[in-house]
């Protein structure tokens, strides 16, 4: 099983990868959501 | 249970079944050995993002004719996840590389071209951030965007254009191309998996670019109002 290292390295970088992205697209979503309800309440309050 | 839950659920059952079958079910190639194993995912992650580039080029192409703000969401999803899969690619192929060649990385045509594809979609990513106006940053990135776009085919093309130290194609080779049918059917299984993860991305991505959308319309509607009270008081 020579270099089998390397194959898990790999394979544990690449999801790490998408694993990353994943979790940056949901922080970036819940920062979002929170800017909405923020905008929301400013707009309700003025009318 | 909610639709998407499931999509995600199923995404994660064919990536498991996919990496169980890229090391426990693919045959070990005879002069490589078990450091073969990389190319179920790092031959799959260049045509996923292929895929995802393409649909980038798609959306850019719609957005320039029918100016529409769901165009140029669909676009920058797609061409972020694209990204993603090739970073993968171009994080794989050095550690699969330096025990088979001998080096980590080495300037041909296949490694440079794809460096200038990862290059060119970052640079779609910063020429976004930088835009404030919504449709002159839709219109700048489309524009970008159809012209990054040809380096997929000649990433494609290099190693049949060019002698390079990257292998010659396997599949679509040609005459005395062609992986084993026990590989083939791996390397499909792992294939699906990565289509079905991008898709799943580009949703999610897509997802995203809507709320921000909403947020700029919010923001607008702020804006405007301010300057009227001032006036009022």
């Amino acid at each position: 099983m020579k270099n089998l290292g390397s194959v898990f390295a790999a394979y544990l970088l690449g999801w790490g990868i998408f694993f990353v992205y994943f979790v940056s697209v949901g922080r970036r979503m819940a920062s979002l959501r929170d800017d909405v309800e923020r905008l929301k309440k400013l707009v309700g309050r003025d009318k | 249970m909610k639709k998407s839950v499931i999509a995600a659920l199923a995404v994660m059952v064919l990536l498991g079944g996919a990496a169980y079958a890229s090391f426990f079910v693919a045959p070990t190639e005879r002069t490589m050995g078990t450091v073969q194993r990389i190319f179920y995912l790092h031959m799959p992650s260049a045509i996923t993002a292929f895929a995802a580039f393409l649909v980038c080029f798609v959306a850019n192409l719609l957005y320039v004719l029918k100016r529409e703000q769901s165009w140029d969401w669909l676009g920058v999803s797609a061409a972020e996840v694209g990204l993603a899969f090739v970073s993968v690619v171009l994080v794989t192929g050095p550690i699969w590389a330096k025990p088979v060649w001998g080096i980590w990385w080495t300037w041909d045509a296949r490694l440079t071209s794809t460096f200038v594809l990862w290059l060119l979609y970052v640079a779609y990513l910063l020429l976004r951030s930088m835009i404030e106006d919504p449709e002159r940053r839709a219109l700048l990135s489309a524009v970008f965007g159809i012209f990054a776009f040809l380096d997929v085919p000649l990433v494609y093309m290099s190693i049949r254009w060019w002698r390079t130290q990257h292998p010659q194609p396997v599949i679509f080779g040609g005459p005395g191309s062609g992986l084993a049918p026990a590989m083939w059917r791996v390397d499909l299984l792992s294939w699906v998996a990565l289509m079905s993860l991008m898709a799943l991305l580009v949703r999610y991505r897509y997802e995203l670019e809507a709320l921000r959308g909403k947020v700029d319309a919010l923001r607008l509607v702020v804006s405007e109002r301010e300057p009227r009270e001032a006036e009022a008081q």
